[in-house]
């Protein structure tokens, strides 16, 4: 069906459209020319890979950010969107991807924040403020006292109250869900569907944002794929099937990286048994996790966001001295818990983090100082820093990983993006590591600048480092691997080496377990 | 307090820690009481009708600031501000009563009645608020750094007024109709100061709002997560200037009362007693991180500070000794809040699990 009739026969059921979204944040282009259409009484799944511009695109329909360019209709008139009251005035509500709550106020007082209901206007209606939210847990099918607190609950039971916010919300038109049954158990995932069928006879527009294909497929009516920031392809959902979702997805085109490392497949550089780490809210966010590492090899980690792969690299590193397991490093024994950074350092660890801005680089400091922050007491004779020593190391780093620098006294900021994450590598570097743990080292950098990231991994593998991947788009860690485990809700659901690493595989992998019984609170 | 975390759901010893967790919650309404206790036992004349009236105005100053204050930190913010803002209130109405509103260009000078310069003063005191909520919310100052400069000038401003001098006897002239001024500070009613009246008034006024408005819900979500408050459409720096203008205007009362204490106003007044107000808010267990606190809290923390300060004088303790008591007694508080906490966060773990 071409996209010409589907807008015909469509056209008066649509609700509400954004036309030619584009959003600009400082260094990247977030969403470039987007169209999305909501359907009245439908649900719309959006779906793409993390950093495709799903939840930047809906938080400029929920006036959480305004967009640079573009235009935003509802039932054909156009609207501006300044804020959340905004959009709330115009019906339309938003289940936040991160949990937006107030930990120290009770579950009616959360559902009703900002729009409570007052007696002579002022005076708080407390009572009936929990009559609702009892009756709206009572909808949800949920036994969850209204007063208690929400810092106390689990995350799963505080993703219902997310929920009942919005159910809370008058003249709902539109509702955005991102994500929401991410930290949710199986029965409370079929609850939600129950709630979001009652929403679409009610005339309620539902966005559904899910990695879980199957249950987009599942309950999804209209689908809309984004790629990059940019719109791949809106169709009906039951045109379609999940192996081509995955395809528009990932797209065409392949990442080529020339392979020049070799693997000794007969030794071992790190072995992980059974790390365990307890979730603040109760359950695991890494349950029994165990791995091999050789030298020379270079381990991808697949897996949604919240699969804890982010939690295993900061464990390996000392992190979260509350995990529990054994750690070896070329066969000898590290304990868990009693590490700490400064000597996983020393034990031959390095670590780059997924956040660069906020813990990669220390923003006021120059990137020589960057590059040597890990590595300073090499240079140092006694507690005197020498120059010439650190200068000349960071010096050779900067060649090496050719970093594109004009003067290494400048601050890190000056950097592309590119080029400061080259910076916090070589800063891992420096400290001459075995294990080199990488945590989306491509993440908002540009394409040249990737391929630099997954030669210079290359190289590193090719000395006989070890290298684990943690990546979350599909083409790269393909690309770059020789071998990829999969997790999923704290979990290894999947490993895959050679001919039997295949899109389909990896994301049927990443979701499985979920739903299930994760939730079997034991601390 | 470890051992019966590690016990069944619902035996003898999982209601010790409900009667433990209920002791530690009322911990410091316990210590007032021992303190009253002891101080009335080794302190003659301590349980007598004049010495109760003397406390009770100094209780009443350190928790009418305390409760502005309670407002600022369950907001996420603090105002060092409070004992400058003290001092300007007392001068700007001193000034006011003593030598009238100056007019140099038409030679006169404007005397207005007692009740117009209460007025102007707690307008003031709302209006320096003001700028501390502005420079915290719209300017984005940091709290600590936005009040420590208004702190600065509110005193200078105050030392000014007077080329440093005091303004003294504050009674007023019945040919210039400003008399009554010291009935703020010494008057009684039904046998109660009027401090005491104004503590009582405004504290009930504060919790009500604290806990029954949805601006008392928006100064919690506020403290508790702003980006989740900004999110769910509360008018987060609106919000924050009202807590700072509220924390002006218990300031500019307790400059009031306190020049009208001592018929005289001095620009030095209230030097540190933001310092008191923060402990009488930490005592009372508000949390220095915001979204935790209550007034009947901060009242109970002020009255602590307060007659432990004002029993170590009567006992005769060194000053010296008597600072490093309070520091003690400040630093002990919050480590037995955090103790507390993590129990109750056991605890929840606990029944959780056994549910």
């Amino acid at each position: 069906m071409s996209g010409q009739e589907h807008a015909n026969i469509q056209e008066n059921e649509i609700c509400l459209t954004a036309k030619n979204i584009t959003k600009v944040y400082p260094g990247t282009v977030a969403l470039n020319n987007v169209d999305f259409n909501i359907y009245r009484g439908k649900v719309n799944a959006l779906i793409g890979e993390n950093g495709a511009g799903k939840s930047t695109l809906m938080k400029i329909l929920a006036g959480v950010e305004q967009p640079s360019e573009g235009s935003i209709y509802l039932n054909g008139k156009e609207i501006l969107l300044y804020n959340t009251r905004d959009a709330a005035a115009k019906g339309i509500g938003i289940i936040h991807q991160e949990l937006n709550l107030f930990p120290n106020l009770n579950v009616a007082q959360n559902i009703f924040m900002a729009h409570e209901n007052v007696k002579c206007g002022f005076h708080l209606d407390q009572k009936k403020h929990l009559e609702t939210a009892r009756e709206l847990m009572g909808r949800l099918e949920q036994n969850i006292d209204p007063d208690a607190l929400v810092g106390d609950l689990r995350v799963g039971q505080q993703q219902i109250v997310e929920i009942a916010k919005t159910m809370a919300l008058q003249n709902l038109q539109v509702l955005i869900m991102d994500e929401p049954t991410s930290s949710l158990s199986a029965p409370e995932v079929e609850v939600l569907f129950k709630i979001i069928k009652e929403l679409k006879e009610q005339g309620v527009s539902i966005v559904y944002i899910s990695h879980r294909l199957e249950e987009v497929k599942r309950i999804g009516d209209y689908i809309t794929i984004l790629r990059d920031g940019h719109k791949v392809v809106e169709t009906k959902v039951a045109t379609i099937d999940v192996p081509w979702i995955i395809k528009q997805m990932v797209g065409r085109e392949t990442l080529k990286i020339d392979k020049t490392h070799q693997v000794c497949a007969d030794q071992e550089l790190l072995r992980v048994e059974a790390i365990t780490l307890p979730r603040v809210g109760g359950g695991y966010t890494l349950d029994r996790v165990s791995l091999k590492l050789r030298p020379g090899e270079i381990l991808g980690i697949y897996g949604l966001l919240g699969a804890g792969r982010t939690e295993l690299i900061e464990t390996l590193m000392g992190l979260h001295p509350e995990a529990q397991g054994c750690v070896y490093l070329e066969g000898q024994k590290c304990k868990l818990d009693k590490v700490c950074v400064f000597k996983q350092i020393k034990l031959g660890f390095a670590h780059i983090p997924e956040d660069r801005q906020r813990e990669g680089l220390v923003q006021v400091l120059s990137i020589e100082q960057n590059l040597a922050l890990s590595s300073l007491k090499n240079y140092a004779k006694g507690f005197h820093i020498q120059n010439q020593v650190m200068e000349e190391s960071v010096i050779q780093t900067i060649r090496e990983l050719e970093i594109k620098v004009s003067n290494k006294k400048l601050s890190i900021n000056s950097l592309s993006g590119g080029n400061q994450q080259k910076v916090v590598i070589g800063k891992g570097l420096l400290t001459k590591p075995k294990v080199l743990l990488l945590d989306e080292p491509t993440r908002g950098i540009d394409v040249g600048a990737k391929t630099d990231v997954f030669q210079i991994m290359d190289h590193l593998a090719a000395q006989g480092m070890g290298i684990i991947f943690v990546a979350s788009e599909l083409k790269e860690i393909m690309a770059v691997s020789d071998r990829i485990i999969v997790m999923s809700n704290g979990v290894v659901t999947g490993e895959f080496e050679g001919a039997d690493i295949t899109e389909e595989a990896l994301v049927t992998a990443s979701s499985i377990g979920h739903g299930t019984s994760k939730m079997k609170n034991i601390v | 307090m470890n051992k019966p975390l590690n016990i069944g759901k619902n035996g003898l010893l999982s209601n010790n820690v409900t009667l433990g967790m209920l002791l530690l919650k009322l911990r410091t309404f316990i210590a007032l009481i021992i303190l009253l206790i002891i101080f009335s036992f080794i302190t003659p004349n301590f349980l007598s009708a004049t010495n109760f009236v003397m406390m009770s105005k100094h209780v009443a100053q350190y928790a009418l600031l305390a409760i502005g204050m309670t407002f600022v930190i369950v907001s996420g913010g603090i105002d060092l501000s409070v004992g400058s803002i003290v001092g300007l209130s007392g001068m700007i109405a001193g000034g006011l009563i003593y030598e009238g509103l100056v007019l140099p260009m038409f030679g006169v000078a404007i005397f207005f009645s007692v009740p117009v310069i209460i007025i102007i003063t707690l307008i003031l005191g709302v209006l320096i608020g003001a700028v501390n909520g502005f420079l915290v919310s719209r300017l984005n100052v940091p709290p600590f750094i936005a009040t420590l400069g208004v702190m600065y000038m509110a005193r200078g401003f105050a030392m000014i007024r007077s080329g440093g001098e005091t303004f003294p006897n504050l009674i007023g002239k019945p040919e210039l109709g400003n008399t009554g001024f010291p009935i703020l500070g010494t008057g009684l009613f039904l046998g109660i100061p009027v401090a005491v009246w104004t503590l009582i008034i405004l504290g009930i006024i504060a919790a009500y709002v604290f806990k029954k408005t949805p601006l008392g819900n928006h100064v919690y979500a506020i403290g508790g997560n702003s980006r989740a408050a900004e999110l769910s459409g509360v008018r987060v720096n609106r919000v924050k200037i009202l807590v700072y203008m509220f924390s002006g205007f218990c300031c500019a009362i307790v400059g009031l009362i306190v020049s009208s204490q001592l018929v005289a106003s001095h620009p030095a007044t209230g030097e540190s007693w933001e310092m008191n107000a923060i402990a009488a808010a930490v005592l009372g267990g508000t949390s220095l991180s915001g979204g935790i606190g209550t007034i009947g809290g901060t009242i109970i923390g002020a009255f602590v500070i307060g007659i432990l300060s004002d029993g170590m004088v009567m006992l005769g303790v060194s000053e010296f000794w008597q600072m490093v008591i309070k520091g003690f007694v400040i630093v002990l508080a919050v480590v037995v809040d955090q103790i507390q906490r993590d129990l109750q966060k056991k605890a929840v773990l606990q029944t959780r699990n056994a549910a």
